[in-house]
């Protein structure tokens, strides 16, 4: 009778500690996931910030590509805002027109000279490989995250808590040819 | 994904590694205490030592260091691409913060990272390496000492450093001890004696297997730094390529490393004549590069 007891309380023990176990990698999952978002978004921001200087530096000798800086400056609005997918399609955009912005500006032997276009180029090309590495770490925490969230047994807790899966930082296939660059 | 369950790993290691020196420095002090006929001497004499060394090398280490090999900082504009690349591959590994980032006038092809945590983390990188590596290499190199930071290899071997040291330290003072003086025999119990010749035992030893821990846990590290370098990068052979550019290089020496730095390095910084003893393999700090290449280009 007290050992059934005690058994008993033991069993409920486990169970709850199994319980705040699944409970707090969940939350730490998410957490990591939310996290690599941010870092996805600073790099956006900071790319955000740099391309109206790279537009005006070029635009002085760039006067028969207006439309390559026009596409740059219309991307970088859904740059910041508008949904996670819209972010991803305006990135890819903007990654595409600055890599013709760049041939392009190899016929310009005065502009790639200049200092300030070096810097540019510089910061953008490294800013470009920061985002791809932050989507990186974003899509693998994400695929961390929702594979916790559909495995079993914690799919029944993660449904309990709410937790929501999150969906991946990148753009659907057929939109990434999409952007059409005309001199 | 094992990567986080390496990591953990890695902190529950250095903590047996603590644990074991500690107890080790602790049992060294004991037995330097006896031989003066009080072992609370010995022990607080141990403990007095073991704190400030450890205390000093946790925050002043990685500056040591880093004064010991000549590094200085890298600052934009003249090293933006390499300040980018740390960036970028920092925000690839999760960091909280990219490390600092310092570079030592070397031909020879060389880096290794330091520090006592993600936080307070430094990559260094020679000028010879910035100069003969192409972009994909470069970021093979660095993703390697990201991942160390990542990893907290940076702090076991720092903590290994010290505590390597601090026994070698006690032991040659109770080696002197012995030889030189100290109230012995008459007045020591049974226990007391065979305490102090375990004691001796231990501290002739003690340094070797303390060596012999610290170069296993390097060379294991290495060959994890290299796998979640490439996890890193998506790219194993940009560091294939890399460590096969060290290796072929005909200056492998950083005139800066010494005995003391060794470890640190991604690749030995001294001179390797191509054939490798049995000797040379238990005492090395690095798994032979052309394992390493293997490996990863097996990946």
């Amino acid at each position: 009778m007290v050992s059934g007891t005690i058994i008993g309380i033991i069993i409920g023990a486990v169970v709850l500690l199994f319980v705040i176990y699944i409970y707090n990698s969940l939350i730490k999952l998410k957490m990591r996931a939310s996290n690599a978002w941010s870092q996805i978004d600073v790099q956006l921001k900071r790319r955000y910030d740099l391309i109206p200087n790279l537009v005006n530096t070029v635009k002085g000798y760039m006067k028969h590509e207006k439309g390559v800086l026009e596409e740059v400056t219309k991307a970088r609005t859904s740059l910041m805002s508008g949904s996670m997918q819209a972010k991803a399609k305006a990135n890819n955009q903007i990654t595409e027109a600055l890599k013709s912005i760049f041939a392009v500006a190899e016929n310009y032997p005065q502009l790639k000279a200049s200092e300030n276009f070096r810097i540019l180029q510089e910061e953008l090309s490294g800013t470009e490989s920061k985002i791809a590495y932050a989507r990186q770490f974003y899509n693998d925490t994400v695929m961390q995250l929702n594979q916790a969230i559909q495995s079993f047994p914690t799919n029944i807790f993660a449904k309990l808590f709410g937790a929501q899966q999150r969906e991946f930082f990148e753009a659907a296939e057929g939109e990434r040819k999409n952007v059409k660059v005309e001199f | 994904m094992g990567l986080y369950e390496e990591i953990a790993g890695n902190k529950r290691r250095t903590f047996l590694l603590l644990f074991f020196f500690f107890g080790l420095v602790v049992f060294l002090g004991l037995v330097i205490g006896l031989m003066y006929g009080n072992q609370y001497f010995g022990l607080g004499l141990a403990l007095v030592i073991g704190v400030v060394y450890f205390l000093i090398s946790y925050f002043a280490g990685s500056s040591m260091i880093l004064s010991m090999t000549g590094a200085r900082e890298a600052t934009k504009p003249e090293y933006t691409h390499l300040i980018n690349t740390v960036e970028g591959l920092a925000v690839a590994a999760g960091l909280p913060k990219p490390p600092k980032v310092y570079v030592i006038d070397d031909s020879a092809l060389n880096a290794f990272a330091t520090g006592r945590d993600p936080e307070h983390a430094t990559i260094t990188v020679t000028t010879g390496l910035l100069q003969k590596m192409n972009r994909l290499e470069l970021e093979g190199v660095i993703a390697h000492e990201m991942s160390h930071i990542k990893n907290f290899d940076i702090r076991v071997m720092m903590l290994a450093a010290v505590l390597v040291g601090l026994t070698v330290l006690l032991s040659d003072f109770l080696l002197r001890s012995f030889l030189w003086g100290g109230k012995r025999d008459r007045e020591q119990n049974q226990l007391g004696v065979v305490l102090i010749i375990v004691g001796i035992a231990l501290a002739i030893l003690a340094p070797l297997i303390g060596e012999l821990i610290k170069l296993s846990v390097s060379r294991k590290r290495e060959f994890l730094a290299d796998a979640s370098g490439a996890l890193l990068t998506r790219y194993p052979k940009g560091l294939a390529d890399a460590l096969r550019k060290i290796k072929h290089d005909p200056d492998p020496l950083v005139d800066k490393a010494n005995k003391a730095t060794a470890h640190l390095f991604i690749s030995m910084p001294f001179r390797h004549d191509g054939k490798t003893s049995l000797m040379q393999n238990l005492f090395s700090t690095h798994p032979p590069i052309e394992e390493r290449i293997k490996r990863l280009e097996g990946m």
